[in-house]
């Protein structure tokens, strides 16, 4: 570049810490605390057991194979629930973001059904489609439909006007400008609904699995709790939390492959 | 070297005044206008009329300008012209034949440079050119890129790039699909004195190569004399021609010269540049 010696900030400056194990830092202090206060017998552990118990009590599950059985049926449910919610709220979503006519059809009566917690719909799905899977896989699904939907609806209305008169300009198809302004414009709103969708998933799992199940991780809590076993339903959490970053790490990582070309403070 | 015109030019031959739609046998083949626009008027949802009784023809080749204060309408009649607007009443023509949608003839360069963030510089500028072969799109964007001097940026993402380069590559591309009318919106007014100066030259010398019929929308006095063969002179409420005058300085034209200057006073008082005080007296 330029010969003159200007004294260069580096662009990585020289931390105590490295940016990406910051984060470590408070959870492992606190696990370790928990875990002494647990051996200085300051907790009573048929209340809060320690970290290391907690561990025993994962590996015991996992070596029985029950912890996979949990896991997987858990897993399916989720992303069974997922893949419908999803599905059933990007046609919607699609069509009442792009079409003035569709929304006014269909928006209002969306809107309204948002406004019931999904909860609210647990007796009715029982009562529709019995105790097993098919109840489970709709709660979840409903709980996922909303934020998919609303994120992609607004995402596709507020698709720059300017792009998309670039598109008419070089005499685009409407499906041609769908698939070249309205898609990619649209991805970065999607994307973010979709990560909401999954987090309210997860949650819905464990009400679904809470209003009985025979296996699954909210199986597992309540298990736990009918059998006194607090190190069982600390697992369950823990399990929970584990799989619920792990999932929605895959769909960010996802997301910044997609987004490579946003101009954001985030991206730096 | 001035001439002083009220409404058309006399210099231009006559056309039929008929509306939609015209025959094909009675457009003129001889030297047709290659732009016709034909008392269009246009009044906004709101009951604003923006455009009122506007004529205007132009030769293919020739570079007009349409100035005046905002509020007058000279947006409005380029996107009638680009067929992403439509008049109330009258019609602009492409050859002979009403714009009813955006012409494959037409380019259009906005105020903005409006790429897709998401696509790469060759990519924006292919953007417009898929229903060619492949190799025909490559080969056409080398060549433009070479024009607007940005051929070691291809592969970059618009958010790497300058004001200026980013409407360099709006520019390129209006020019890839080739394009015999480019219609200009504004098109530098984004963009530090600079930059601009230097992209006005850069559309002289691109526009000496196919000579495109260049209509232009500015609110730069400057800018206007600089590229136009003619300048529209609008004035608002309603958005009318006020004026028209011929420019006939040989180009490349020199800024600082003597009637350059002279030509710029008499333009800035053609648009009278009090009309806000009108606006507070309605």
């Amino acid at each position: 570049m330029s010969s003159l010696s200007l004294p260069r900030r580096s662009t990585k400056p020289h931390r105590a810490i490295p940016r990406s194990l910051q984060g470590w830092l408070l959870p492992i202090a606190l696990v370790v605390a928990w875990e002494l206060l647990s051996r200085l017998g300051l907790v009573a552990p048929n209340l809060l057991p320690a970290p290391t118990t907690v561990l025993q009590t994962i590996l015991v599950i996992a070596r029985s194979g029950e912890l996979f059985r949990h896991v997987g049926i858990t897993l399916y449910r989720v992303v069974l629930g997922f893949g419908i919610g999803t599905l059933v709220a990007t046609v919607l979503g699609a069509l009442t973001g792009y079409s003035r006519t569709a929304h006014a059809y269909l928006d209002p009566l969306l809107q309204a059904l948002r406004n019931i917690p999904s909860i609210a719909w647990v007796p009715l799905f029982i009562l529709w489609l019995g105790i097993y899977e098919s109840s489970k896989v709709t709660l979840i699904a409903v709980g996922v439909f909303f934020p998919v939907y609303l994120n992609l609806m607004s995402g596709i209305q507020g698709v720059d006007r300017k792009l998309v008169e670039v598109g008419k300009i070089y005499r685009l198809s409407q499906l041609q400008l769908v698939r070249r302004v309205f898609l990619p414009a649209t991805l970065p709103a999607y994307l973010v609904g979709l990560r909401n969708g999954l987090g309210l998933g997860w949650m819905f799992v464990v009400a679904a699995e809470l209003m009985g199940a025979s296996q699954g991780l909210g199986y597992l809590l309540i298990d736990g709790q009918t059998t006194g076993r607090p190190a069982v339903i600390i697992a369950s959490i823990v399990l929970f939390a584990l799989l619920g970053k792990l999932t929605d790490s895959g769909l960010s990582a996802v997301s910044q492959r997609l987004l490579y070309w946003q101009d954001s403070y985030g991206a730096g | 070297m001035l001439s002083l015109n009220r409404q058309l030019p006399n210099s231009l031959p006559p056309y039929p005044s008929t509306r939609l739609p015209i025959h094909p046998s009675t457009r003129l083949p001889a030297h047709p206008p290659m732009l016709h626009i034909e008392n269009v008027h246009k009044q906004f949802d709101n009951g604003l009329l923006a455009l009122e009784g506007i004529d205007l023809a132009i030769k293919p080749g020739e570079v007009v300008s349409l100035v005046g204060t905002s509020g007058c309408g000279k947006s409005t009649l380029l996107r009638i012209v680009a067929g992403l607007e439509f008049p109330t009443l009258g019609a602009a023509l492409i050859d002979g034949e009403v714009i009813t949608a955006p012409h494959p003839k037409v380019g259009l360069i906005f105020q903005e440079a409006r790429l897709m963030p998401w696509l790469t510089v060759a990519e924006n500028i292919q953007f417009g050119l898929k229903d060619l072969p492949r190799l025909e799109q490559q080969w056409r964007t080398e060549q433009v890129l070479q024009k607007v001097h940005l051929t070691n940026f291809a592969t970059a993402l618009p958010r790497q790039l300058s004001g200026g380069m980013a409407q360099r590559v709006a520019i390129a591309r209006a020019l890839v699909t080739q394009p015999s009318i480019l219609l200009l919106d504004e098109p530098f007014s984004a963009l530090d004195a600079f930059t601009r100066t230097q992209l006005q030259d850069h559309l002289l010398d691109i526009w000496a190569e196919d000579h495109p019929t260049l209509l232009l929308v500015t609110h730069d006095v400057e800018e206007a004399l600089v590229l136009s063969d003619r300048i529209i002179v609008l004035r608002p409420h309603p958005g009318r021609i006020h004026r028209e005058l011929a420019i006939e300085l040989p180009r490349p034209r020199r800024r600082t010269s003597l009637e350059f200057q002279r030509l710029k006073e008499q333009l800035i008082g053609e648009l009278d540049l009090t009309p806000e005080l009108d606006l507070v007296k309605r």
